[in-house]
Protein backbone atom coordinates (compact mmCIF):
# COMPACT_ATOMS: atom_id res chain seq x y z
CA UNK A 1 0.00 0.00 0.00
CA UNK A 2 2.78 2.78 1.12
CA UNK A 3 4.72 1.55 -2.13
CA UNK A 4 1.48 2.11 -4.54
CA UNK A 5 0.83 5.63 -2.88
CA UNK A 6 3.99 5.93 -3.62
CA UNK A 7 4.11 5.90 -7.23
CA UNK A 8 0.68 6.99 -7.33
CA UNK A 9 1.65 10.25 -5.44
CA UNK A 10 2.71 12.93 -8.07
CA UNK A 11 -0.15 11.74 -9.93
CA UNK A 12 -3.44 12.54 -7.13
CA UNK A 13 -4.18 15.97 -8.22
CA UNK A 14 -5.20 13.91 -11.63
CA UNK A 15 -7.96 11.80 -9.59
CA UNK A 16 -10.74 14.59 -9.42
CA UNK A 17 -10.74 14.42 -13.68
CA UNK A 18 -10.62 10.67 -13.74
CA UNK A 19 -13.52 10.33 -10.91
CA UNK A 20 -15.44 13.09 -12.73
CA UNK A 21 -14.65 11.52 -16.39
CA UNK A 22 -16.03 7.88 -14.66
CA UNK A 23 -18.94 9.34 -12.85
CA UNK A 24 -19.87 10.78 -16.57
CA UNK A 25 -18.95 7.86 -18.69
CA UNK A 26 -20.83 5.69 -16.40
CA UNK A 27 -24.27 8.30 -16.31
CA UNK A 28 -23.83 7.98 -20.04
CA UNK A 29 -23.93 4.26 -19.73
CA UNK A 30 -26.71 3.43 -17.75
CA UNK A 31 -28.19 6.77 -19.44
CA UNK A 32 -29.21 9.05 -16.67
CA UNK A 33 -30.47 11.49 -19.12
CA UNK A 34 -30.84 11.24 -22.72
CA UNK A 35 -27.71 10.47 -24.97
CA UNK A 36 -28.39 13.32 -27.07
CA UNK A 37 -28.24 15.60 -23.86
CA UNK A 38 -25.43 14.08 -22.50
CA UNK A 39 -22.90 12.53 -24.93
CA UNK A 40 -20.17 10.57 -23.79
CA UNK A 41 -16.83 12.19 -22.91
CA UNK A 42 -15.33 10.89 -25.57
CA UNK A 43 -17.15 12.08 -27.76
CA UNK A 44 -16.67 15.85 -25.93
CA UNK A 45 -12.91 15.31 -26.66
CA UNK A 46 -13.39 14.69 -30.47
CA UNK A 47 -15.18 17.98 -30.76
CA UNK A 48 -12.84 19.72 -28.55
CA UNK A 49 -9.92 17.87 -30.94
CA UNK A 50 -11.99 18.91 -34.64
CA UNK A 51 -13.02 22.41 -33.33
CA UNK A 52 -9.87 23.46 -31.83
CA UNK A 53 -7.77 21.96 -35.05
CA UNK A 54 -8.69 25.06 -37.16
CA UNK A 55 -12.51 24.96 -36.77
CA UNK A 56 -14.96 27.22 -35.68
CA UNK A 57 -13.95 26.53 -32.48
CA UNK A 58 -10.41 27.56 -32.60
CA UNK A 59 -11.27 30.98 -34.04
CA UNK A 60 -13.95 31.55 -31.77
CA UNK A 61 -11.02 30.58 -29.07
CA UNK A 62 -8.78 33.20 -30.22
CA UNK A 63 -11.93 36.10 -30.27
CA UNK A 64 -12.60 35.53 -26.69
CA UNK A 65 -9.48 35.78 -25.57
CA UNK A 66 -8.18 39.24 -27.59
CA UNK A 67 -11.50 40.66 -26.21
CA UNK A 68 -10.55 39.42 -22.48
CA UNK A 69 -7.09 40.46 -23.17
CA UNK A 70 -8.16 43.95 -23.79
CA UNK A 71 -10.95 44.81 -21.37
CA UNK A 72 -8.01 43.12 -18.88
CA UNK A 73 -5.76 45.65 -20.37
CA UNK A 74 -7.97 48.65 -20.75
CA UNK A 75 -8.82 48.12 -16.51
CA UNK A 76 -5.60 47.44 -15.72
CA UNK A 77 -4.42 50.94 -17.30
CA UNK A 78 -8.14 52.89 -15.68
CA UNK A 79 -7.98 51.08 -12.40
CA UNK A 80 -4.54 50.65 -11.32
CA UNK A 81 -3.35 54.69 -10.87
CA UNK A 82 -6.98 55.27 -9.77
CA UNK A 83 -6.10 52.32 -7.07
CA UNK A 84 -3.37 54.29 -6.29
CA UNK A 85 -4.61 57.47 -6.09
CA UNK A 86 -7.49 56.44 -4.07
CA UNK A 87 -5.67 54.56 -1.89
CA UNK A 88 -2.89 56.54 -0.81
CA UNK A 89 -6.09 59.34 0.88
CA UNK A 90 -8.28 58.19 3.08
CA UNK A 91 -10.54 60.53 2.88
CA UNK A 92 -10.64 61.31 -1.38
CA UNK A 93 -11.44 56.83 -0.59
CA UNK A 94 -14.15 57.11 1.82
CA UNK A 95 -15.77 59.80 -0.66
CA UNK A 96 -15.50 57.21 -3.43
CA UNK A 97 -15.87 54.26 -1.72
CA UNK A 98 -20.03 53.94 -1.64
CA UNK A 99 -20.12 54.87 -5.36
CA UNK A 100 -17.22 51.80 -6.27
CA UNK A 101 -18.76 48.94 -4.01
CA UNK A 102 -22.19 49.66 -5.43
CA UNK A 103 -21.17 49.28 -9.34
CA UNK A 104 -18.74 46.72 -7.65
CA UNK A 105 -22.15 44.74 -6.87
CA UNK A 106 -23.84 45.55 -9.85
CA UNK A 107 -23.71 42.56 -11.60
CA UNK A 108 -22.08 43.64 -14.84
CA UNK A 109 -24.99 42.12 -17.23
CA UNK A 110 -27.20 44.43 -15.67
CA UNK A 111 -25.88 47.47 -17.07
CA UNK A 112 -25.24 45.78 -20.43
CA UNK A 113 -28.07 46.53 -22.67
CA UNK A 114 -27.55 50.30 -21.48
CA UNK A 115 -24.05 49.95 -23.11
CA UNK A 116 -25.53 48.82 -25.98
CA UNK A 117 -28.02 51.00 -26.08
CA UNK A 118 -25.24 53.80 -26.05
CA UNK A 119 -21.95 52.04 -27.94
CA UNK A 120 -24.20 50.11 -30.51
CA UNK A 121 -23.75 45.99 -30.91
CA UNK A 122 -20.80 45.98 -31.79
CA UNK A 123 -17.21 44.87 -30.21
CA UNK A 124 -16.66 47.66 -28.87
CA UNK A 125 -19.98 47.32 -26.60
CA UNK A 126 -18.81 44.05 -25.00
CA UNK A 127 -15.35 45.41 -24.06
CA UNK A 128 -16.44 48.21 -22.75
CA UNK A 129 -18.65 46.48 -20.23
CA UNK A 130 -15.39 43.91 -19.39
CA UNK A 131 -13.68 46.52 -18.52
CA UNK A 132 -16.29 48.28 -17.00
CA UNK A 133 -16.96 45.08 -14.23
CA UNK A 134 -12.81 44.29 -14.51
CA UNK A 135 -11.61 48.20 -13.69
CA UNK A 136 -13.90 48.12 -10.55
CA UNK A 137 -12.59 44.93 -9.33
CA UNK A 138 -9.06 46.34 -9.87
CA UNK A 139 -9.44 49.88 -8.41
CA UNK A 140 -10.94 48.32 -4.94
CA UNK A 141 -7.98 45.98 -4.78
CA UNK A 142 -5.27 48.35 -5.68
CA UNK A 143 -7.28 51.06 -3.25
CA UNK A 144 -6.65 48.38 -0.15
CA UNK A 145 -3.68 47.32 -0.84
CA UNK A 146 -2.17 51.18 -0.61
CA UNK A 147 -4.43 51.53 2.19
CA UNK A 148 -2.94 48.44 3.97
CA UNK A 149 0.62 49.21 3.23
CA UNK A 150 2.66 48.61 6.48
CA UNK A 151 3.51 51.59 8.16
CA UNK A 152 6.63 50.51 9.74
CA UNK A 153 8.07 49.94 6.03
CA UNK A 154 6.57 53.82 5.08
CA UNK A 155 8.08 55.37 8.59
CA UNK A 156 11.31 53.48 7.31
CA UNK A 157 10.90 55.09 4.03
CA UNK A 158 10.60 58.26 6.18
CA UNK A 159 12.92 58.32 8.55
CA UNK A 160 16.03 57.14 5.88
CA UNK A 161 14.98 60.37 4.41
CA UNK A 162 12.66 59.67 1.53
CA UNK A 163 10.93 62.31 0.00
CA UNK A 164 6.71 61.73 -0.18
CA UNK A 165 6.97 60.95 -3.74
CA UNK A 166 9.78 58.68 -3.35
CA UNK A 167 7.44 56.61 -0.52
CA UNK A 168 4.56 56.17 -3.14
CA UNK A 169 6.71 55.04 -6.00
CA UNK A 170 9.39 52.84 -3.94
CA UNK A 171 7.41 51.58 -1.22
CA UNK A 172 3.20 52.05 -1.36
CA UNK A 173 3.62 50.95 -5.13
CA UNK A 174 5.37 47.68 -3.98
CA UNK A 175 3.54 47.67 -1.01
CA UNK A 176 -0.11 47.47 -3.37
CA UNK A 177 1.35 44.75 -5.73
CA UNK A 178 0.67 41.31 -4.34
CA UNK A 179 -3.12 42.85 -3.42
CA UNK A 180 -3.38 44.24 -7.10
CA UNK A 181 -2.54 40.94 -8.36
CA UNK A 182 -5.53 39.35 -6.22
CA UNK A 183 -7.14 42.50 -8.45
CA UNK A 184 -5.89 41.28 -11.49
CA UNK A 185 -7.10 37.62 -11.07
CA UNK A 186 -10.28 38.14 -10.13
CA UNK A 187 -11.09 41.11 -12.65
CA UNK A 188 -9.67 38.91 -15.72
CA UNK A 189 -12.22 36.24 -14.28
CA UNK A 190 -15.08 38.90 -14.24
CA UNK A 191 -14.24 40.02 -17.52
CA UNK A 192 -14.29 37.05 -19.20
CA UNK A 193 -17.64 36.18 -17.93
CA UNK A 194 -19.16 39.28 -18.96
CA UNK A 195 -17.51 38.87 -22.38
CA UNK A 196 -18.69 35.34 -22.87
CA UNK A 197 -22.39 36.53 -21.61
CA UNK A 198 -22.23 39.20 -24.37
CA UNK A 199 -20.97 36.87 -27.20
CA UNK A 200 -24.48 35.23 -26.35
CA UNK A 201 -26.53 38.97 -27.11
CA UNK A 202 -27.99 39.71 -30.19
CA UNK A 203 -25.83 40.48 -32.95
CA UNK A 204 -22.98 38.52 -32.02
CA UNK A 205 -21.12 36.32 -34.67
CA UNK A 206 -18.14 34.75 -33.09
CA UNK A 207 -16.76 34.30 -29.32
CA UNK A 208 -16.92 30.96 -27.36
CA UNK A 209 -20.50 32.71 -25.95
CA UNK A 210 -21.43 32.22 -29.68
CA UNK A 211 -20.58 28.79 -30.18
CA UNK A 212 -21.90 28.04 -27.12
CA UNK A 213 -25.49 29.62 -27.64
CA UNK A 214 -25.06 28.45 -31.40
CA UNK A 215 -24.60 24.62 -31.12
CA UNK A 216 -27.13 24.65 -28.19
CA UNK A 217 -29.88 25.75 -30.52
CA UNK A 218 -28.31 23.48 -33.38
CA UNK A 219 -28.94 20.24 -30.28
CA UNK A 220 -24.99 19.70 -31.34
CA UNK A 221 -24.66 18.71 -27.78
CA UNK A 222 -20.51 17.25 -28.31
CA UNK A 223 -19.50 20.55 -29.83
CA UNK A 224 -21.43 22.60 -27.01
CA UNK A 225 -19.88 20.57 -24.37
CA UNK A 226 -16.75 21.49 -26.37
CA UNK A 227 -17.28 25.13 -26.22
CA UNK A 228 -18.26 25.23 -22.50
CA UNK A 229 -14.16 22.73 -21.73
CA UNK A 230 -12.67 25.31 -23.69
CA UNK A 231 -14.18 28.46 -22.14
CA UNK A 232 -13.44 26.85 -18.80
CA UNK A 233 -9.91 25.79 -20.09
CA UNK A 234 -9.49 29.45 -21.22
CA UNK A 235 -10.61 31.08 -17.43
CA UNK A 236 -8.20 28.83 -15.88
CA UNK A 237 -5.67 29.18 -17.77
CA UNK A 238 -6.12 32.65 -17.54
CA UNK A 239 -6.13 32.97 -13.42
CA UNK A 240 -2.69 30.29 -13.87
CA UNK A 241 -1.07 32.83 -16.18
CA UNK A 242 -1.48 35.68 -13.46
CA UNK A 243 -0.24 33.31 -10.72
CA UNK A 244 2.33 32.85 -12.39
CA UNK A 245 3.46 36.39 -13.15
CA UNK A 246 2.78 37.10 -9.63
CA UNK A 247 4.88 34.60 -8.25
CA UNK A 248 8.23 35.54 -11.00
CA UNK A 249 7.80 39.05 -10.37
CA UNK A 250 5.88 39.60 -6.63
CA UNK A 251 8.09 37.08 -5.27
CA UNK A 252 7.56 38.15 -1.79
CA UNK A 253 4.05 38.12 -1.39
CA UNK A 254 3.08 35.63 1.77
CA UNK A 255 6.57 35.73 2.94
CA UNK B 1 35.56 59.58 30.38
CA UNK B 2 38.35 58.18 32.82
CA UNK B 3 36.89 59.44 35.89
CA UNK B 4 33.27 58.30 34.41
CA UNK B 5 34.47 54.21 34.16
CA UNK B 6 35.39 54.87 37.94
CA UNK B 7 32.65 56.49 39.32
CA UNK B 8 29.81 54.65 41.23
CA UNK B 9 26.79 54.27 39.62
CA UNK B 10 24.23 57.44 40.55
CA UNK B 11 22.15 56.35 43.21
CA UNK B 12 20.53 59.16 43.96
CA UNK B 13 17.24 59.08 42.40
CA UNK B 14 17.01 62.90 42.88
CA UNK B 15 19.70 64.01 40.17
CA UNK B 16 18.13 65.90 37.68
CA UNK B 17 18.70 64.45 34.54
CA UNK B 18 20.18 68.16 33.40
CA UNK B 19 22.89 67.59 35.49
CA UNK B 20 23.62 63.68 35.26
CA UNK B 21 23.87 64.65 31.46
CA UNK B 22 25.68 67.49 32.05
CA UNK B 23 28.30 65.80 33.72
CA UNK B 24 29.45 63.36 31.18
CA UNK B 25 30.14 66.36 28.68
CA UNK B 26 28.39 68.25 25.86
CA UNK B 27 24.52 67.40 25.05
CA UNK B 28 23.72 65.71 21.66
CA UNK B 29 20.07 65.63 21.55
CA UNK B 30 18.45 69.15 23.50
CA UNK B 31 15.00 68.36 24.50
CA UNK B 32 12.63 71.27 25.79
CA UNK B 33 9.61 71.09 26.96
CA UNK B 34 8.44 68.81 25.17
CA UNK B 35 5.06 67.63 25.02
CA UNK B 36 2.64 64.84 23.83
CA UNK B 37 -0.96 63.93 24.43
CA UNK B 38 -2.56 60.68 22.77
CA UNK B 39 -6.41 61.07 23.27
CA UNK B 40 -6.65 61.62 26.57
CA UNK B 41 -3.28 60.05 28.03
CA UNK B 42 -0.65 62.56 28.72
CA UNK B 43 2.43 60.89 27.91
CA UNK B 44 4.75 64.24 27.66
CA UNK B 45 3.74 67.38 29.86
CA UNK B 46 7.20 69.85 29.41
CA UNK B 47 9.76 67.64 29.49
CA UNK B 48 13.54 68.29 29.17
CA UNK B 49 16.16 66.19 28.74
CA UNK B 50 20.03 66.43 27.54
CA UNK B 51 21.72 63.14 25.63
CA UNK B 52 24.94 63.08 25.88
CA UNK B 53 27.36 62.53 23.06
CA UNK B 54 28.75 59.45 21.76
CA UNK B 55 27.09 57.98 24.59
CA UNK B 56 24.87 54.68 24.83
CA UNK B 57 21.75 55.49 26.10
CA UNK B 58 18.99 52.56 27.38
CA UNK B 59 15.73 53.61 27.80
CA UNK B 60 13.89 51.93 30.43
CA UNK B 61 10.57 51.74 32.22
CA UNK B 62 7.17 50.11 32.65
CA UNK B 63 4.64 49.68 29.92
CA UNK B 64 2.90 52.54 28.45
CA UNK B 65 5.57 55.07 29.94
CA UNK B 66 5.99 56.13 26.34
CA UNK B 67 9.86 55.10 25.79
CA UNK B 68 9.49 54.37 22.49
CA UNK B 69 7.20 57.54 21.76
CA UNK B 70 10.38 59.29 22.95
CA UNK B 71 12.71 58.49 20.17
CA UNK B 72 9.51 58.51 17.65
CA UNK B 73 9.19 62.40 18.62
CA UNK B 74 13.02 62.97 18.41
CA UNK B 75 13.27 61.22 14.66
CA UNK B 76 10.49 62.90 13.91
CA UNK B 77 8.14 59.59 13.44
CA UNK B 78 5.35 61.83 15.18
CA UNK B 79 4.80 65.07 15.68
CA UNK B 80 4.30 66.83 19.51
CA UNK B 81 2.26 68.75 20.42
CA UNK B 82 4.77 71.48 21.45
CA UNK B 83 8.90 71.85 22.10
CA UNK B 84 11.50 71.84 20.43
CA UNK B 85 14.06 68.86 19.62
CA UNK B 86 18.07 70.01 18.81
CA UNK B 87 20.83 67.93 17.25
CA UNK B 88 23.95 70.45 18.05
CA UNK B 89 21.25 73.64 17.68
CA UNK B 90 20.44 71.91 14.31
CA UNK B 91 17.25 70.90 13.50
CA UNK B 92 16.08 67.16 12.52
CA UNK B 93 16.12 67.43 9.08
CA UNK B 94 19.88 68.78 9.06
CA UNK B 95 20.48 65.79 11.13
CA UNK B 96 22.12 62.65 10.03
CA UNK B 97 20.67 59.92 12.12
CA UNK B 98 19.69 56.27 11.71
CA UNK B 99 16.43 54.19 13.30
CA UNK B 100 16.32 50.87 13.78
CA UNK B 101 12.55 49.49 14.22
CA UNK B 102 11.86 46.23 16.17
CA UNK B 103 9.79 44.74 13.68
CA UNK B 104 12.43 44.17 10.56
CA UNK B 105 9.81 42.18 9.03
CA UNK B 106 8.07 45.04 8.33
CA UNK B 107 11.15 47.53 8.05
CA UNK B 108 12.75 46.22 5.57
CA UNK B 109 11.55 46.23 1.84
CA UNK B 110 11.48 42.38 0.91
CA UNK B 111 11.34 43.70 -2.61
CA UNK B 112 14.47 44.32 -2.57
CA UNK B 113 17.71 42.21 -1.85
CA UNK B 114 19.30 42.78 1.43
CA UNK B 115 22.56 44.39 -0.42
CA UNK B 116 19.63 46.84 -1.99
CA UNK B 117 17.99 47.91 1.30
CA UNK B 118 21.37 48.95 2.88
CA UNK B 119 22.30 51.31 0.06
CA UNK B 120 18.32 52.66 -0.50
CA UNK B 121 19.50 55.25 2.18
CA UNK B 122 22.25 56.62 0.34
CA UNK B 123 19.98 57.43 -2.74
CA UNK B 124 18.77 60.56 -0.96
CA UNK B 125 22.40 61.65 -0.02
CA UNK B 126 23.75 62.40 -3.27
CA UNK B 127 26.84 60.09 -2.96
CA UNK B 128 28.22 58.81 -6.25
CA UNK B 129 27.98 54.77 -6.86
CA UNK B 130 31.28 54.22 -6.28
CA UNK B 131 31.30 55.62 -2.74
CA UNK B 132 27.86 54.19 -2.26
CA UNK B 133 29.18 50.51 -3.07
CA UNK B 134 32.54 51.25 -1.10
CA UNK B 135 30.88 52.20 1.86
CA UNK B 136 28.70 49.29 1.88
CA UNK B 137 31.86 47.09 1.68
CA UNK B 138 33.74 49.07 4.37
CA UNK B 139 30.51 48.50 6.83
CA UNK B 140 30.53 44.82 5.62
CA UNK B 141 33.88 44.85 6.87
CA UNK B 142 33.91 46.22 9.96
CA UNK B 143 31.04 44.23 11.08
CA UNK B 144 32.80 40.99 10.27
CA UNK B 145 29.46 40.19 8.24
CA UNK B 146 29.72 36.29 6.28
CA UNK B 147 25.76 36.17 5.08
CA UNK B 148 25.27 36.32 1.69
CA UNK B 149 23.78 40.17 1.39
CA UNK B 150 22.07 39.42 -2.68
CA UNK B 151 19.80 36.94 -0.37
CA UNK B 152 15.98 38.89 -0.16
CA UNK B 153 15.29 39.56 3.27
CA UNK B 154 12.96 36.72 3.60
CA UNK B 155 14.95 34.24 2.85
CA UNK B 156 17.12 34.89 5.69
CA UNK B 157 16.90 34.21 9.53
CA UNK B 158 15.20 37.19 12.01
CA UNK B 159 18.75 38.08 13.86
CA UNK B 160 20.14 38.03 10.04
CA UNK B 161 17.70 40.76 8.76
CA UNK B 162 17.88 42.61 11.99
CA UNK B 163 21.52 42.72 11.04
CA UNK B 164 20.81 43.80 7.53
CA UNK B 165 18.45 46.08 9.15
CA UNK B 166 20.99 47.78 11.48
CA UNK B 167 23.70 47.89 8.47
CA UNK B 168 21.06 50.04 6.73
CA UNK B 169 20.58 52.86 9.80
CA UNK B 170 24.58 52.76 9.73
CA UNK B 171 25.79 53.19 5.96
CA UNK B 172 24.42 56.77 6.27
CA UNK B 173 27.12 57.02 8.95
CA UNK B 174 24.45 58.60 11.66
CA UNK B 175 25.39 60.74 14.35
CA UNK B 176 22.83 59.77 16.27
CA UNK B 177 21.04 56.01 16.54
CA UNK B 178 18.20 54.99 17.55
CA UNK B 179 16.69 51.56 18.40
CA UNK B 180 13.30 50.51 19.49
CA UNK B 181 13.42 46.94 21.28
CA UNK B 182 15.78 45.43 18.47
CA UNK B 183 16.16 42.51 19.42
CA UNK B 184 13.02 41.46 21.32
CA UNK B 185 11.73 39.09 18.45
CA UNK B 186 14.70 37.42 18.81
CA UNK B 187 15.47 34.30 20.16
CA UNK B 188 18.10 34.17 23.47
CA UNK B 189 21.05 32.81 21.54
CA UNK B 190 20.90 35.62 18.49
CA UNK B 191 20.19 38.54 20.98
CA UNK B 192 23.08 37.54 22.83
CA UNK B 193 24.92 37.45 19.83
CA UNK B 194 23.53 40.78 18.43
CA UNK B 195 24.19 42.54 21.77
CA UNK B 196 27.80 41.89 20.85
CA UNK B 197 27.87 42.68 17.65
CA UNK B 198 25.89 46.47 19.10
CA UNK B 199 28.47 46.81 22.04
CA UNK B 200 31.30 46.34 19.09
CA UNK B 201 29.77 48.82 16.86
CA UNK B 202 29.32 51.44 19.15
CA UNK B 203 32.92 51.27 20.92
CA UNK B 204 33.75 51.49 17.00
CA UNK B 205 32.13 54.34 16.17
CA UNK B 206 31.16 56.23 19.11
CA UNK B 207 28.26 57.38 17.61
CA UNK B 208 25.62 58.66 19.96
CA UNK B 209 22.97 55.15 20.38
CA UNK B 210 19.53 55.98 22.12
CA UNK B 211 18.20 52.14 23.19
CA UNK B 212 14.85 51.53 24.34
CA UNK B 213 14.63 48.08 25.32
CA UNK B 214 12.11 46.15 27.97
CA UNK B 215 14.87 44.05 29.18
CA UNK B 216 16.51 45.19 31.87
CA UNK B 217 19.39 42.86 31.84
CA UNK B 218 20.05 44.04 28.12
CA UNK B 219 19.56 47.99 28.89
CA UNK B 220 22.39 47.44 31.39
CA UNK B 221 24.53 45.54 29.84
CA UNK B 222 25.25 47.89 26.79
CA UNK B 223 23.89 51.36 28.52
CA UNK B 224 26.84 54.40 29.45
CA UNK B 225 23.45 55.04 31.26
CA UNK B 226 20.19 54.04 31.76
CA UNK B 227 17.51 56.43 31.78
CA UNK B 228 13.95 55.36 33.71
CA UNK B 229 11.01 56.88 32.66
CA UNK B 230 7.97 56.92 34.53
CA UNK B 231 4.14 57.01 33.65
CA UNK B 232 2.17 59.35 32.93
CA UNK B 233 3.36 62.13 31.94
CA UNK B 234 6.99 60.73 31.67
CA UNK B 235 9.76 62.09 33.88
CA UNK B 236 13.03 61.05 34.24
CA UNK B 237 13.03 58.99 37.79
CA UNK B 238 16.51 57.63 37.70
CA UNK B 239 19.13 58.26 34.95
CA UNK B 240 21.87 55.70 36.31
CA UNK B 241 25.45 55.83 34.85
CA UNK B 242 26.86 52.23 34.04
CA UNK B 243 31.02 52.66 34.38
CA UNK B 244 31.36 48.92 33.73
CA UNK B 245 34.65 48.88 31.26
CA UNK B 246 33.88 47.62 27.89
CA UNK B 247 33.89 44.89 26.26
CA UNK B 248 31.42 43.57 28.47
CA UNK B 249 30.94 40.22 28.08
CA UNK B 250 28.58 37.43 29.15
CA UNK B 251 30.79 36.93 32.36
CA UNK B 252 30.00 40.85 33.24
CA UNK B 253 26.25 39.69 33.88
CA UNK B 254 27.13 37.96 37.08
CA UNK B 255 29.64 40.09 38.38
CA UNK B 256 29.20 42.35 41.59
CA UNK B 257 28.68 45.59 40.18
CA UNK B 258 26.55 44.27 37.18
CA UNK B 259 24.26 42.84 39.53
CA UNK B 260 23.98 45.76 42.12
CA UNK B 261 22.85 48.26 39.17
CA UNK B 262 20.55 46.01 37.88
CA UNK B 263 19.04 45.91 41.44
CA UNK B 264 18.69 49.03 41.84
CA UNK B 265 17.31 50.30 38.43
CA UNK B 266 14.99 47.06 39.38
CA UNK B 267 13.81 48.83 42.41
CA UNK B 268 13.41 51.70 40.59
CA UNK B 269 11.28 50.41 38.40
CA UNK B 270 9.35 48.71 40.93
CA UNK B 271 8.23 51.85 42.55
CA UNK B 272 7.24 53.15 38.83
CA UNK B 273 5.14 50.50 38.59
CA UNK B 274 3.18 50.30 42.36
CA UNK B 275 2.96 54.23 41.12
CA UNK B 276 4.29 57.06 42.59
Amino acid sequence: MKILSKILGPFTPLAGILILLLVWQIAFWVEVVDHVLLPSPWSMFVAVWQGMSGGQLLFDFFRTIERTALSILYAGIIGIPLGIIFGSSVGLYRSVEFVVDFFRSTPASAVFPLFLAISGPGDATKIQVATFGAALVILFNVAYGVMNARKTRLQAAKVMGAPRFRVLTDVMLFESLPQTFVGLRNGVSLALIIVIVAEMFIGSVDGLGHNVLDNQMLFEMPRMYAAIFVAGALGYSFNLLFLLIERRYVHWSGR
Amino acid sequence: MAEDANAPPSRAGASSPLSAAGATGDAHITIRGLSKTFGDAVIYDNFDLDIPRGRFVSVFGPNGCGKSTLINLISGLIDPDAGTIRFDGKHLRDTNFGYVFQNYREALFPWMRSIDNIRYPLKFRNIPRAEQRDRVDRLVERLGVTIDLNKYPYQMSGGQQQLVSIMRSLVIEPEVLFLDEPFSALDYEMTLFMRDQLQALFMDTKTTMVFVSHDLEEAVYLADDVMLLSRGPAEVADYVNVGIPRPRTAATISEDEFVQIKAHCLEVFQKLVRGT
